[in-house]
C-alpha cells in the first residue's frame, strides 16, 4: 500500500500539482502513474487513508475548485482543477 | 486511518472469479482487462476489510452504511452508466460493446448527487419522485409508479424493473434492452 501522503521530484516543476486521490482507485493509480511517467513534480493524499477530521478538511478544499469530492482531483497551483483520468487534459494543463 | 489492509492474490482470485461468473448469469460483463479489474476487486475487498461492506473502489466512502448505501458494489449508478456511457463509473462493468472494442472507455462524470442533495435525500435514480399520499399525479405523471419511474416489460420473458430506463440484457432472459417494452 502507497505512504498516505508524498511529494515526487520531477523535472517538470513549474506548476504546483497536488493529487487528491483513493488508494483503491484504479483511475487515480493511473493518473498518478501518468504523471510519473511524464515526469512532474506534484504531491499527493490519499483521502481514504485519512482520518475523518483530515478527510473532511480534504472534501472542503476539493470543493473550493470543484462542485463534487470526486477522484482523483489534482489542483493546479491553488486555482484550478481536473477531476477524472483525463490524460490530455493534464498534458494540456501542464504543457507537457 | 492510515490503515495498512493487505490482501491475498488468492482472495482477489476468488472474487474476481464469483463476480465474472455473477456478471455474466446477470446478463453483464467485467471489464476485460484483467489486470486493471484485478485492482477494483482488491479494492472492494480492502473497503469490504475496512468498513464492512464492499463500497465503491472509486468513490470516498463514508464509513457509515447508511450513508454509502448507494455506492455499494454494484452500486445504485452502474446500470444508468452502463447505458450512457458504457461502463461503471470505475469501469468494473462493461457493456458489450465496450467489452469488444467497440467502444473508447473515457472518464465517467460522477453520476452521484453531491453531498449536499444526498443529505437533502434526492436521488439521482428517481429524479422526479413523488411522495407517496401527495395529491400529485399531475397529467404526464399518470401510468407511473409512486417512485417516480416507468415499468419496463421484457417482450421475450416479461421480466418487469421500474427504473430509468431498462437494463442493457434482461437478467432472465439475456434478450437485449431494444426488446424491452414501456407497461407503465
Ligand atoms: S462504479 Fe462499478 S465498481 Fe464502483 S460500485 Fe458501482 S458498479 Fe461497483
Amino acid at each position: 500500500m502507497p505512504e498516505v501522503r508524498g511529494h515526487i521530484e520531477g523535472k517538470h516543476s513549474d506548476c504546483q500539482v497536488l493529487l487528491y486521490a483513493l488508494s483503491t482507485c484504479i483511475w487515480c493509480r493511473k493518473t498518478r502513474q501518468l504523471l510519473e511517467d511524464e515526469d512532474v513534480t506534484f504531491d499527493y493524499v490519499y483521502v481514504d487513508r485519512l482520518d475523518a477530521e483530515e478527510r473532511k478538511a480534504c472534501r472542503q478544499q476539493i470543493r473550493r475548485f470543484s462542485d463534487r469530492t470526486s477522484f482523483p482531483t489534482m489542483i493546479f497551483d491553488d486555482t484550478d482543477c481536473i477531476t477524472g483520468y483525463k490524460p490530455d487534459a493534464i498534458k494540456e494543463r501542464l504543457a507537457l | 486511518m492510515s490503515d495498512e489492509i493487505s490482501i491475498s492474490p488468492e482472495a482477489v482470485d476468488q472474487l474476481y472469479q464469483r463476480l465474472d461468473r455473477e456478471a455474466k448469469a446477470g446478463g453483464y460483463n467485467l471489464n476485460p482487462d484483467v489486470a486493471f479489474t484485478k485492482g477494483l476487486v482488491e479494492g472492494l475487498l480492502i473497503n469490504e476489510a475496512r468498513y464492512g461492506y464492499g463500497s465503491c473502489p472509486c468513490r470516498l466512502a463514508d464509513g457509515e452504511r447508511k450513508l454509502d448505501l448507494d455506492i455499494i458494489c454494484p452500486c445504485d449508478y452502474r446500470d444508468p452508466d452502463l447505458v450512457d456511457w458504457g461502463a461503471c463509473y470505475c469501469a468494473l462493468y462493461v457493456s458489450d460493446e465496450m467489452r469488444d472494442g467497440r467502444q473508447l472507455l473515457q472518464a465517467i462524470p460522477e453520476r452521484r448527487p453531491p453531498e449536499e442533495a444526498r443529505e437533502a435525500g434526492v436521488s439521482a435514480a428517481k429524479p422526479t419522485a413523488t411522495a407517496v399520499g401527495e395529491a400529485a399525479h399531475d397529467e404526464e405523471l399518470v401510468g407511473f409508479t409512486w417512485s417516480g419511474l416507468p415499468v419496463w416489460r421484457c417482450k421475450v420473458c416479461g421480466y418487469l424493473c421500474a427504473r430509468r430506463r431498462p437494463p442493457l440484457k434482461c437478467p432472465v432472459c439475456k434478450a437485449d434492452q431494444d426488446r424491452f417494452e414501456r407497461l407503465m
